[in-house]
């Protein structure tokens, strides 16, 4: 079988789109294919964030946050990139606490960061309410309109895309549900939560968030506001869980999540859910309640058991190359991504230390070299 | 907070659900009549300081509002589904839920509108809609209207503002004259329907004729017509511009009925193929408020039980469908108003998104996340209509919010009882 | 005849007006200011296309269907 291109891309999520952008700016011939399904990309805040769960995810969301203020200036206003912070509220002693330790840990890793006090708090995010203990501000945090931002990723020289669902994959080739096979050099799986259906063996589980976004009330919020709760209620919970996440779109709208439900493929908007999740943020910030809201809907997360990332060769499939399970994070590490992988297949040494993401930690050991 | 209990709750204070409550209102069913309106009467009875109510209208709205069986909820939104047969519902004071046995939803259509060049400008608005909001109280005297578009619904507003002290300078049809005059000729078979304000004759009505743009740069000053093949100018202070009618299907849809064409489908009953849910009156197919006026008691009869005296209306209703189907064969939309956007012409009001920006794109879902087409608090409610006529683009299913509402009010949605 | 404060002036108006004429009755008629800086008007006069949207006593309302009250404060938005 004759190659299409020198790598296929599958998925034009954000995470496809960075690694064929990183792959095509080094002079390779990438061919995209996208089902046009319903992604995390379209569905998710766009939010840019450093989080220090564990020090990989530090690593990965630090490097990547650095590549996203490297591309920021080329990136058109459709994108809507901007570094507004994300300031993560404590509402007592106790996760005043977890934000001073967090504060030492970013500090300690170079990563600017703020703590700040009560009043001070109010001084910054009026719309707050009274009595919250504290926070802590990431300055450099930001945020993006991430489905223009993929958009633009996959304009680059070099890159081809078809709308195509792929039925099968082995090794570096696949099969279009049309029943025609392509080839190449490798192919690169970032196809979100639909890996699963292409490779079974990948332990990613649909995680499902609800989003509502406002009416434009201009002004309103300043930064990301993100409660220090979420740290606690949304990674550790097995059960459906929600946190305040509140964030200023350039537009004036405020869009308002977050809710976590596993066990889930439905993507209707569940009203008990929404309100809970709604609840929640007005309990930060009461002028919310009215606001109007415009629209809500729903996106499902790839969440890993680790919650880190899948990236690098598959063990078991020669020519395949995973790049999948980022859960929420996937527009904040996309970059970081797409260096780890493009390193990989040209043997380089990358740029953050790639184990904690290589894919045989769930898969075993390559079978092939 | 528990939910409102009702035994049929309609949606929709207008010719049908007016209807539809009395018809429902002879057994001893409790009915709760909502309405996004400040007032009872729909779009054709709209009631307001500049309004002239018919007085059968007059006569029904009293003995609707009157009725010891029926509360009448004005200026209520629906906001979402909170479970089996039970609503969310806004008004401005207050969220809360409304639990029934039967629903009747009498949603009403909207005009089609579509994009122009300059058909943003202040003093542009819909046909109906300039309509509207004369009776409301909009002043018009000694301003010179263009009235554009297509169906008779452009004589009513025309009506409408001219006894308000308007000058009207030109009304614009886009349907051919032939067909126009085919179905003025066959009037006669449907006595008092629109009699009164149709008229071929009116010395402004032009049939072939449609609106190329609205001209003005902060506020409208003229429209160019494309009038029987030929382009002119005509210096006006307002537009109204509507192309007919579309259903307020949204509802229905997202409670799980069928569509037939861009309607809800309904059975003899005027029953959806959603068990206890009914539809009347212009969301499921136009016909004007008398066809609406026996929908709608067919639909009020059936859902309290009452089937003998639903089906004794449906000779009648058979030949108001009659006039429907005339109706809608004159007014056929003209390809050529597919062609009136230019690239720049905005084509979401709510985004400001041109044109340009969506053609090219393969389909409503990808165009919305390229450009935010339909992203905007009318959730496409008028750019979708828009893009379907000028694209074929289907466009999504309503969620919930099914309008803008206070987060106040979804907050009510966290007691669904399942 | 209610009497409202519209953008911060005192106007009168008819009984059974809706804040949409009162715009046009007290003012330019417009209800905002588009995304890209168009000012709007009301459209739809029905409920549907969000134009006339509003601040009438702190919320956002529509302004075709509201009946304007005394005392109430409306501001369109710059």
């Amino acid at each position: 079988m004759k190659p299409c291109a020198d790598v296929i891309v599958i998925g034009a999520g954000i995470i496809g789109a960075a690694c064929a952008q990183a792959l095509a700016a080094r002079g390779l011939r990438v061919l995209v294919l996208d089902a046009g399904l319903h992604g995390a990309t379209a569905a998710g805040m766009g939010h840019l964030l450093v989080l220090d769960d564990n020090p990989a995810e530090l690593a990965l969301s630090k490097h990547s946050l650095q590549r996203w203020r490297e591309i920021a200036p080329a990136l058109p206003d459709s994108c809507a990139y901007r570094s507004n912070g994300t300031l993560w509220l404590a509402a007592n002693a106790e996760e005043m606490a977890v934000a001073e330790h967090k504060y030492q840990v970013l500090r300690a890793q170079g990563v600017a960061c703020e703590l700040v006090g009560g009043p001070a708090l109010r001084q910054r995010e009026p719309a707050l309410r009274e009595g919250l203990e504290g926070g802590l501000l990431i300055n450099q945090d930001g945020i993006l309109y991430a489905p223009a931002t993929a958009r633009w990723m996959l304009q680059a020289n070099g890159i081809e895309q078809r709308q195509a669902r792929v039925s099968a994959i082995e090794g570096n080739q696949v099969r279009l549900d049309d029943g025609q096979w392509l080839s190449a050099e490798a192919v690169v799986l970032a196809n979100g939560i639909q890996a699963t259906d292409l490779c079974p063996e990948l332990p990613i589980e649909p995680k499902k968030g609800h989003l509502l976004i406002t009416d434009r009330y201009p002004g309103s919020v300043t930064h990301t506001l993100v409660e220090l709760g979420y740290v606690t209620s949304a990674h550790n919970a097995s059960g459906p869980s929600t946190a305040c996440n509140i964030q200023p779109r350039p537009t004036g709208q405020l869009f308002i999540g977050a809710s976590r439900q596993f066990g889930t493929t439905d993507p209707a908007v569940e009203g008990w859910m929404l309100a809970r999740m709604l609840k929640r943020a007005t309990e930060y910030m009461p002028g919310l309640a009215q606001l109007n809201g415009i629209r809500a809907w729903t996106g499902f997360r790839a969440a890993s058991p680790d919650g880190l990332p899948l990236v690098g060769r598959h063990p078991r499939q020669d020519g395949l190359w995973l790049a999948v399970g980022h859960e929420g994070l996937g527009v904040t590490t996309a970059p970081a991504t797409a260096d780890l992988l493009v390193a990989q297949l040209f043997g380089e040494t990358p740029p953050l230390a790639a184990e904690p993401y290589l894919p045989e930690r769930f898969l075993g050991v390559a079978a092939c070299a | 907070m528990s939910p409102e209990q009702t035994d049929v709750l309609i949606i929709g204070a207008g010719p049908a659900g007016l209807a539809a409550a009395l018809a429902a209102a002879s057994s001893t069913a409790r009915i709760v009549l909502l309405d996004d309106n400040p007032l009872a009467g729909g779009q054709i009875w709209r009631d307001g300081p500049q309004a002239e109510l018919p007085e059968q209208a007059r006569s029904l709205r009293e003995r609707v509002l009157g009725h010891p069986n029926v509360r009448h909820c004005p200026g209520t939104r629906v906001i979402a589904s909170a479970g089996p047969n039970t609503l969310l519902v806004e008004d401005a004071e207050r969220g809360w839920q409304i639990r029934y046995d039967k629903l009747i939803l009498c949603t009403g259509a909207r005009e089609l509108l579509l994009p122009f060049p300059g058909w943003t400008l202040p003093g542009v608005t819909g046909a109906g809609g300039l309509q509207a909001l004369i009776k409301a109280g909009l002043p018009v005297r000694d301003q010179a209207l263009v009235i554009a578009g297509s169906g008779p619904l452009l004589l009513a507003s025309a009506a409408t503002a001219r006894h308000n002290g308007a000058r009207i300078v030109r009304i614009a049809e886009q349907a051919a004259r032939g067909a126009v005059a085919g179905f003025a000729a066959q009037l006669p078979r449907w006595p008092h329907k629109l009699l009164q304000s149709f008229s071929l004759f009116d010395r402004q009505y032009r049939t072939g004729t449609h609106v190329l743009a609205a001209l003005g740069s902060d506020r409208l000053e003229g429209v160019r017509l494309s009038q029987q093949g030929n382009i002119v100018e005509v210096a006006c202070d307002r537009l109204a511009c509507g192309f007919g009618l579309i259903p307020n299907s949204q509802l229905g849809q997202a409670l799980g009925c069928a569509l037939e064409q861009q309607a809800l489908a309904v059975d003899g009953w005027q029953a959806t193929s959603v068990a206890g849910v009914y539809a009347a009156g212009e969301c499921s197919g136009f016909g004007g408020s008398e066809l609406a006026l026996v929908e709608g008691a067919i639909a009020g009869h059936a859902a309290v039980g009452e089937h003998p005296a639903a089906q004794a209306l449906w000779t009648r209703r058979a030949r108001w469908q009659g006039f429907a189907r005339a109706l809608n064969r004159a007014f056929a939309l003209n390809p050529a108003l597919k062609a009136l956007a230019t690239a720049d012409t905005l084509v979401c009001r709510c985004e400001d998104v041109a044109y340009a920006e969506l053609s090219g794109h393969v389909g409503w879902r990808e165009a919305k996340l390229a450009s935010r087409c339909g992203m905007g608090a009318c959730q496409g409610r008028v750019c979708g209509a828009a893009v379907q006529h000028l694209f074929g683009w289907q466009p999504s299913a309503p969620r919930p919010p099914f309008s803008p509402a206070r987060i106040e009010t979804l907050l009510c949605l966290e007691d669904i009882s399942s | 005849m209610p009497e409202l404060i519209l953008d911060g002036r005192p106007l009168r108006v008819p009984d059974g007006t809706s804040v949409a004429a009162a715009l046009a009755l007290g003012g330019d008629g417009c209800a905002r200011t588009s995304v890209s800086g168009q000012r709007r008007a009301p459209l739809c006069g029905m409920g549907i296309c969000q134009e006339c949207r509003v601040n009438i006593d702190g919320r956002r309302r529509l302004a075709c269907q509201t009946l304007c009250r005394d005392g109430m404060h409306v501001e369109t938005r710059p």
